[in-house]
């Protein structure tokens, strides 16, 4: 990559602009294997056009790659798309999609541990992709809702019977959603706000 | 018809975590992106453009970290990059926006950012992250500007 001229540099356009009032950010990951719509869904709701950040991986390849013991080091160029909603003149949200890999997850500091919480996106046709996902999540205490992005063509189940496939505790929601569309994906959005909400009530209990 | 069943993992599943992000050593192989698009890179410039790569302090600095340049106009000393930086930061933009626009991977960013925090060029707002115990009003702002979309 050249650098190009800071001339010649895109930046936000005019509107993109945040108000100098913008005092901090916070922001949700939305999770899941390539293709089940991340950046699909991040788009349907940004008020910006969604943008790219990249992460460069080195990793040593060993026995990774049929190299007959070569020691070689790899550089791998991870993706993430994001976009972003002002919530008020001094609060903004941002969403990640982050691929499903945990390897990568390392690569931006604080990505899960810092997030209110994240969306797991789904694809029936290929549930199992997302078994490792919820996992880590579960691991690692982020709350999370589980989003199945209804494509056409995929099997459906009925809602419990993925619950029990997915081994999800009763209270974690399952919501159906279209990526596509900006009111789908704003209410699977409020349905991790309102179960991140119903988290804090129940702590303000205790 | 029956979904495919996870099995819950045991907690020796889980790998040691890898080091934190390294920096892009030089060396012409492996530009395919894993995910996403996979652009010529040129390793070596970013190996100059920040130090060298080893270790070092750096700012802490979030993905939604908010960065404002202090003044309008960037210093004359300023290096191609940090000027580019402090004219995208006239208004505040996030870390993740910044490594985006110009195009520089997020930990060459996060150096960036650090000589001109270190100079006084910038000022970082910090983000608001997830508690043990979650602030109830954060949470009730948020759904409040997402029932507005």
């Amino acid at each position: 990559m050249d650098f190009k001229n800071s001339d010649t540099i895109t930046g936000p356009r005019a509107e993109d602009h945040l108000p100098h009032t913008a005092q901090a950010a916070v922001k949700i990951v939305i999770v899941g294997g390539f293709g089940v719509g991340k950046t699909t869904m991040v788009g349907s709701v940004s008020e910006i056009r969604p943008l790219t950040t990249e992460e460069t991986m080195t990793q040593a390849g060993i026995g990774v790659d049929d190299n007959y013991g070569s020691e070689t080091k790899t550089a791998t160029t991870v993706a993430m798309d994001f976009g972003r909603i002002s919530i008020t003149d001094q609060l903004v949200l941002y969403l990640f999609g982050t691929p499903g890999q945990e390897r990568f997850w390392f690569l931006w500091n604080g990505l899960f541990e810092g997030a209110l919480g994240a969306v797991v996106l789904i694809d029936t046709r290929r549930l199992e992709v997302s078994f490792d996902v919820i996992g880590r999540l579960e691991e690692r205490g982020v709350p999370f809702v589980v989003a199945i992005n209804d494509f056409p063509d995929a099997p459906r189940y009925p809602v419990e019977d993925l619950r029990a496939a997915l081994d999800l505790a009763e209270e974690i929601p399952i919501v159906k959603c279209d990526a596509r569309r900006r009111a789908s994906s704003r209410d699977t959005l409020m349905t991790l706000m309102r179960f991140l909400h119903s988290l804090a009530m129940t702590s303000a209990r205790v | 018809m029956t979904p495919p069943q996870r099995r819950r993992r045991q907690p020796e599943d889980r790998p040691p975590d890898p080091p934190a992000a390294s920096l892009p050593l030089a060396g012409p192989e492996g530009h395919e992106g894993e995910e996403g698009q996979g652009k010529p890179k040129n390793p070596e410039r970013l190996y100059v453009l920040t130090g060298g790569g080893e270790g070092g302090d750096r700012a802490e600095l979030d993905l939604v970290t908010l960065v404002v340049a202090r003044a309008a106009e960037s210093p004359p000393a300023a290096q191609p990059e940090q000027s580019a930086l402090l004219r995208l930061c006239r208004a505040p933009l996030s870390v993740a926006e910044i490594s985006a626009y110009l195009n520089l991977p997020f930990s060459v960013v996060t150096v960036l950012l650090t000589e001109l925090l270190a100079a006084e060029l910038v000022q970082a707002r910090a983000p608001i992250v997830r508690q043990a115990l979650p602030d109830r009003s954060l949470l009730e702002a948020v759904m409040h500007g997402l029932q507005k979309l």
